[in-house]
């Protein structure tokens, strides 16, 4: 139980993840509308469904989590199903949306987070270490795997072939399904998926069947509980109930007749006249078209 | 341009846009493979419900025309009517309404008055896991196996579902191998039966289920949809639905909810389903050695099923004890075919001894193969999505 509560992951927008950083960006790298090569940060919705951002919060100053809200009003700032949307982090906000208030520093550790619209819920941080040369990102090893602020799911990326940044892109690039890889890999002949999943389904119905065998003997019990107990009531012997006389239940009866002015005769009169309607076979049932044919 | 070369023009491409001239001898087939589906259906009473949306289904896909000429009327292209019915085929939104109806239809008293019967609906999976190897061995890869194998299940809904998922080109093949199979288990289940068991054992007398309290059946759906998606979370959709049916139809004041979920609207999902499913299985998706082995594979899945139920049953009756023997001929309804399967076990009980009525013991274990085949989606589609 501990370990499934570890591995919970969010959804909404407590899965937006920061999932690639640029502190100091070199000409061979991204260039934003303006040509500029400016730091930028990559967040990544590690959800599996679109995540609408606006009004997030971004900064890079922990006593002030209200720095840089995602404007409303823009349709590009919802991220689809699992994809990403890059800041760029040059101190020019009228530049439009995704150009950021603050910069970072190149040479010292940046402090990066996402708050929510609250200013006080936070999502994300991370802190990428000053030791970061020009060029290169600091980047989580898998897109949105981990928690927030654990420097060991990231490392730095330095643009080699076994390294390589990935800006507005997965962090990891899967060409195959790796599960299916893995079983046509390791389990050729079958033999290792039946035995598993028979154990499974086995497993599931077998703790149905316990437990329906638990709630069959508690009933049973509860069963005889009730019928030792109707026998017990039966044994006592019932109170003698005294009818009223024919002549009270005549004078309750008259006594309510003229209090309420009750009578037998109903004031409506049912009259049933016979109805004439000319004969057409287009209102007649027969050639109804909702009869359906019967075999 | 003159009047009359106007009016040549105009026919002639009209001419190139009509089914007479796309038609290939793939389209004839398929028609011909869809009138027969309808004829299997209205002749011979074979899953009529399933067969009859299928099979003219079958007509509607395979009506040949100019697939370049941006009709926006093939199932297969963005924004046509039959695309957005599809959707909830691709999508895999239909398989759980028809499993929500299916459990407002279901009553799984047999199966609370016996639960042992639950590990019936098991074993008859293996069906699944057995045509997954096969499936492996003709050089499927494994989560096309595993789509393939799901027929083994005999159940149409997670058919479709989990192809949907793992092979979405292999579903049309999948789906309409499923349903037929589930067509002819009258024709595929008894020799299996009478093969596997001896006369006494066809004989066994099962004692009859205990009365089960209301009570009872309301804790089933809510207990059994916790700790089945415990187990499995992958086959949510599936046995949440079909829990939640049952809930709607067991708790007594949901009436209406259940009325509809078990009539109106799985009428309403079946019709769709099955005549956009028979519409996906186009000649140039459908004829090909693939479907071919897909039915193979889905026949041998279910003759899988079948015999795993029967011998499991045989095993267990080593452990029973005397006077609590279960009739072997009730292990074939472990898969999910409902009430079909059980109806099998019933009146094959009845041609042995025409006092000896199987139907209420062999729903037991039809009912836990519908649960059984969910599981065991939700175990595939974990292992390979």
């Amino acid at each position: 139980m501990v370990a499934g509560i570890g591995a919970i992951t969010a959804q909404g927008r407590r899965g937006l993840r920061i999932n690639e950083v640029m502190v100091a960006n070199a000409s061979s790298s991204v260039v934003d509308d303006f040509g500029q090569y400016s730091a930028w940060v990559e967040l990544f919705n590690s959800t599996f469904g679109p995540l609408e951002i606006s009004s997030v919060y971004l900064t890079n100053d922990s006593t002030n989590p209200t720095l840089y809200p995602v404007p409303l009003g823009d349709v590009n700032t919802e991220i689809p199903t699992r994809q990403h949307i890059l800041f760029w982090a040059d101190g020019e906000p009228n530049k439009g949306t995704f150009h950021m208030n603050f910069r970072l520093t190149p040479g010292q550790d940046n402090y990066i987070a996402i708050y929510d619209a609250d200013g006080k819920s936070l999502i994300d941080e991370v802190i990428v270490p000053a030791s970061l040369l020009p060029g290169q990102s600091y980047a989580r090893k898998a897109d949105g795997i981990g928690g927030t602020g654990n420097p060991e799911d990231w490392e730095v990326r330095d643009g080699s072939d076994s390294k390589y940044i990935t800006p507005s892109s997965n962090n990891i690039i899967k060409s195959t399904n790796s599960k299916v890889d893995m079983f046509a890999a390791q389990d050729e002949n079958g033999f290792g998926m039946a035995v598993m999943a028979m154990a499974i389904v086995f497993s599931a119905l077998l703790v149905l069947a316990l437990c329906f065998n638990i709630i069959n003997m508690i009933g049973a019990r509860a069963s005889q509980r009730r019928k030792a107990k109707a026998l017990e009531d039966h044994s006592i012997p019932a109170k003698k109930v005294e009818h009223d006389s024919g002549e009270v239940i005549a004078a309750i009866s008259m006594a309510l007749k003229d209090h309420l002015e009750a009578h037998d005769k109903e004031n409506t009169v049912l009259t049933i006249n016979k109805v004439r309607r000319s004969y057409s076979p287009w209102s007649s049932k027969i050639y109804s078209l909702r009869e359906l044919p019967k075999r | 341009m003159t009047f009359s070369d106007f009016i040549l023009q105009n026919l002639q491409e009209f001419w190139h846009l009509t089914g007479f001239y796309n038609a290939t001898w793939e389209h004839l087939v398929m028609l011909a493979v869809g009138l027969f589906f309808i004829w299997l259906a209205i002749k011979k009473n074979f899953e009529p419900m399933l067969l009859v949306p299928i099979g003219f289904g079958i007509l509607i896909g395979n009506i040949p025309f100019n697939t370049t000429a941006g009709l926006e009327i093939g199932i297969y292209e963005e924004g046509s009517v039959l695309n957005i019915l599809y959707n909830g085929v691709s999508a895999g939104w239909y398989p759980p309404l028809i499993f929500l109806g299916i459990g407002a239809m279901t009553d799984f008293s047999a199966l609370i008055a016996n639960p042992k019967l639950m590990l019936i609906g098991a074993a008859a999976q293996f069906g699944i896991f057995g045509a997954y190897m096969v499936a492996l061995l003709l050089g499927f890869a494994p989560d096309q196996a595993g789509a393939i194998a799901i027929i083994g299940g005999a159940d149409g809904p997670t058919a479709i579902f989990l192809s949907s998922k793992l092979a979405p080109n292999l579903m049309g093949a999948i789906a309409v191998s499923a349903y037929s199979y589930m067509a002819l288990v009258p024709v595929i289940q008894p020799p299996l039966m009478r093969l596997f068991t001896t006369k006494n054992e066809r004989l066994i007398k099962m004692k009859p289920a205990r009365a089960v309290s209301q009570n009872e059946k309301i804790i089933f759906p809510i207990v059994g949809m916790i700790l089945t998606c415990f187990v499995v979370p992958s086959g949510i959709p599936l046995l949440g639905m079909l829990f939640f049916g049952n809930l709607l139809r067991e708790c007594g004041v949901t009436n209406r909810l259940a009325k509809t979920a078990s009539n109106a609207l799985t009428d309403i999902v079946t019709i769709l389903l099955g005549m956009t499913v028979g519409a996906s299985t186009q000649a140039s998706e459908f004829l090909t050695s693939e479907t071919i082995r897909i039915f193979l594979l889905g026949f041998m899945a279910f003759v899988i099923a079948s015999s795993s139920g029967v011998l499991f049953v045989k095993l267990f009756n080593l452990v029973l004890p005397a006077g609590k023997k279960i009739n072997p001929l009730i292990g074939n309804a472990g898969v999910s075919a409902v009430p079909m399967s059980a109806r099998i076990s019933n009146n094959l009980g009845l041609e042995y001894d025409p006092s000896n009525y199987l139907l209420m013991h062999a729903m037991g274990p039809n009912v836990a193969g519908v649960i059984g085949s969910a599981v065991a989606a939700g175990v595939l589609l974990g292992f390979l999505a």
